[in-house]
């Protein structure tokens, strides 16, 4: 026996010696429990190992640019970068009014940053806290050259605008790379002349609404969904096998369909001239110029998301509902419970797993949606996604686009843990 | 779902009412997607049924739209030389390059997916695997957060590592969207795996590589490859980040199809979602054979 291997699956124990107390040794000589304890290690390794590559992959691929993201919300070095002098300078008197030195500093880096053509940049940075500096900083920088001291006259001769605080604070508040004003403008918060942190004027507040519409639509939606869904789900989970796998088609077929030739479906179905019009005009419902205007407004953005989602919501359902024993609800009306209450006090309960776990999926895509809205929401039906790739693309506000989205993915993330709490993620199912 | 006997008049009428309004959600569910084939077949440029149409008239029927995607880009369409014609087509019609790449790009992002994801899977359904909730967490979370979140993060991500424009690059970010598919539907072949298989393989002498190939893989074979099929339709249907991280002149599919819809909508695109509904028929009609096969194996007799 001398000659076995050190395998740790070894199954064949032995005492050591015939020493009653000792440790329970395995056949090579060690204690049990260590062995065991070093084959689980190793299984634990191995499991990991073969996760690994794919773990790594989906950090450097996924989580770093998120993370990246993330850092952009709340970093923006634009300004400290391009007028270093006078960002110095303001961040060492941290409280104090700009003295003559500032001035000098400021005329310096203006016409640096006009030298190495980052003006631009710098302008469009102060001009994201206080509309309508973007010239203040192009047209100063272009006459820096002939400015005399005393510089500070010299400013507000060559701009008036020089003289507003609100100018210096924006400037103080960009001296610094690390900020939280994107954060707080995402949330319509900003910074009045004294840098304390105020609301935004009523008529600027538009991100607290767009949230609100992106939460209230999506719950919106939620509840279509459940309603269109509870129906169907029911009766698929009641048929024999046979029929409902063939109607199951119903459900997977849109599921399986690119998401752009459904959305356009709904272009085609609702627009103005479209099949649906169409249809009502024929039946007389509606005469031919009161055509309804269901596309390009939060209609087409709820009409098409629930079609979209509805698969989202049935699947789970489905999965659940198959697993209720009709017998409960036999049972309870053997009793004498009527169908309704049959239904609502026996069957019902019994779905709420299938509910929460549907209604948590769809609610939790809804809310990033962008596609859909984008292609059919007009301005009406936009959600916070359609602003965040505004912000990219056409206002270049970067850090802003990446604040909201910043919210955002805080609100997904809470939403996703509970998922995991409640459903958990294994049982996630497709088709 | 036949009524019990005992059933009162209101009861039956309430379930014809029921069944009524089952027909209703699934004509919702189905109709957009047909709506759009014959409508694809219009001679004339609208999105509508002509009165032609409605009657059933030959003459309001035509392939135009169907030529337009071979024609649209071709420098010129009207060549009489067949072969010539062809060449054309393959090396210039707008839409076939876009259909190129977008085969390109899927495939390479479904081989990714599917490769990292299946090794990863038969990690995450051992045991003993440790943290298992919080990384498979990980690793699904491309499902769940917005599409337009990711993108943000890669085009700030690519545009520092100079991936921005690369197919590389976009089939990386593509592979990452289709690993969850994989893993979820390779883990739910893999639940109720009976894993003294392996260890009888292994008991006869496998080694760990033929145990993989000769028992394991023929078992989980259905579920990679539906997560596979999950991956490839993800990436032919995924337009935001090609959007935000492709160079001008990479046009994909969704890529194409979105321009379209935002600036010149024509009945062109209702052919190419006529092509893409055939497909995702054929894809399904894939997936439903695999799952009998799957519960076949698994002597799940439905």
């Amino acid at each position: 026996m001398s000659q076995v291997p050190a395998d740790p699956h070894a199954a064949v124990v032995t005492t050591a010696g015939g020493v009653e107390d000792g440790p329970i040794l395995t056949v090579d000589g060690q204690p049990l429990d260590e062995a065991l304890a070093r084959a689980g290690r190793r299984a634990r390794w191995r499991a990991f190992l073969l996760v690994l590559p794919l773990l790594v992959f989906v950090l450097v691929t996924f989580i770093t640019p998120i993370g990246q993201m993330l850092h952009r919300a709340i970093y923006n070095p634009t300004f400290s970068q391009n007028m270093p002098r006078i960002s110095a300078w303001l961040k060492a008197h941290p409280d104090d009014p700009p003295t003559e030195e500032a001035y000098a500093l400021l005329i310096e880096d203006l016409k640096e940053a006009r030298k190495n053509k980052t003006i631009g940049a710098v302008a469009t940075r102060i001009n994201y806290d206080v509309p309508g500096t973007r010239s203040l900083f192009t047209s100063t920088a272009r006459k820096a050259r002939r400015l005399k001291p005393p510089f500070g006259e010299a400013l507000l001769k060559a701009n008036r605008k020089w003289g507003d605080p609100r100018v210096w604070t924006a400037m103080r508040q960009a001296a610094h790379a690390y900020t939280i004003d994107f954060l707080l403008n995402a949330l319509d918060f900003t910074r009045d002349a004294g840098g304390d942190i105020v609301r935004v004027e009523p008529e600027r507040q538009i991100y607290g609404k767009l949230f609100l519409r992106t939460l209230v639509l999506s719950l919106v939606i939620t509840g279509l969904t459940l309603v269109l869904g509870f129906p169907i789900a029911h009766l698929l989970a009641n048929l024999p096998l046979r029929y409902s796998n063939l109607l199951m088609i119903f459900v997977l077929l849109p599921f399986w369909t690119s998401l752009l030739v459904r959305t356009t479906s709904w272009i085609v179905l609702l627009q103005t001239n479209g099949v649906v019009n169409d249809i009502l005009v024929w039946l007389g419902l509606i005469r031919d110029d009161q055509r309804l205007q269901m596309i390009f407004n939060q209609t087409g953005t709820v009409v098409a998301m629930t079609h979209i989602l509805l698969p989202f919501m049935v699947l789970p359902l489905y999965s659940v509902m198959r697993t209720i024993d009709p017998s409960y609800v036999r049972a309870a009306r053997s009793l004498g419970a009527t169908s309704w209450t049959a239904f609502r006090r026996i069957y019902l309960p019994q779905t709420v797993p299938g509910i929460g776990a549907g209604a948590l999926l769809v609610f939790i895509l809804a809310v990033g949606y962008y596609i859909t809205p984008a292609l059919v929401g007009g301005s009406s039906g936009q959600l916070i996604s359609n602003m965040i790739a505004f912000h990219m693309q056409k206002s270049l506000n970067w850090s802003l686009a990446a604040a909201l989205a910043s919210l955002l993915l805080g609100g997904v993330l809470i939403l996703y843990w509970l998922y995991d709490r409640l459903v958990g993620i294994d049982n996630l199912k497709l088709g | 779902m036949a009524l019990p006997p005992y059933a009162s008049p209101l009861e039956r009428l309430w379930h014809r009412v029921y069944l009524v309004i089952c027909a209703a959600i699934f004509l919702f569910l189905i109709a957009p997607i047909l709506i759009i084939i014959p409508l694809s077949f219009n001679a004339e440029p609208y999105f509508t049924f002509t009165d032609k149409m409605l009657s059933l008239d030959p003459a309001g029927f035509s392939l135009r739209w169907y030529r337009t995607l071979l024609t649209f880009g071709m420098i010129n369409p009207d060549n009489p030389d067949t072969w010539a014609w062809w060449r054309d087509v393959w090396e210039n019609a707008k839409w076939v390059q876009a259909a190129k790449n977008s085969i390109i790009i899927g495939f390479f992002s479904t081989l990714l997916a599917t490769v990292l994801g299946t090794v990863a899977a038969l990690g995450l359904s051992r045991p003993e695997m440790p943290w298992r909730r919080l990384i498979m967490a990980i690793l699904i979370s491309p499902m769940i957060v917005p599409i337009i979140i990711v993108a943000t993060g890669l085009f700030f991500f690519y545009s520092m590592t100079g991936l921005a424009g690369s197919y590389l690059g976009i089939i990386l970010a593509h592979a990452t969207l289709g690993i969850p598919f994989v893993i979820i539907t390779v883990t739910a072949t893999l639940v109720g795996f009976d894993h003294s298989l392996t260890r009888a393989a292994a008991s006869l002498g496998a080694s760990p590589a033929t145990t993989f190939f000769k028992v394991q893989m023929p078992l989980i074979m259905p579920g990679v490859i539906s997560g596979a099929l999950f991956a490839f339709v993800t990436s032919f249907d995924e337009v935001v980040v090609v959007l935000f991280v492709a160079a001008y002149d990479q046009q994909t599919i969704p890529r194409q199809m979105w321009n379209g819809i935002r600036e010149q909508i024509s009945p062109a695109i209702l052919a190419v979602a006529t092509i893409l509904v055939v497909i995702s028929i054929l894809l399904l009609t894939t997936i439903e054979l695999l799952r009998r096969r799957n519960e076949r194996l698994r002597g799940i007799e439905a």
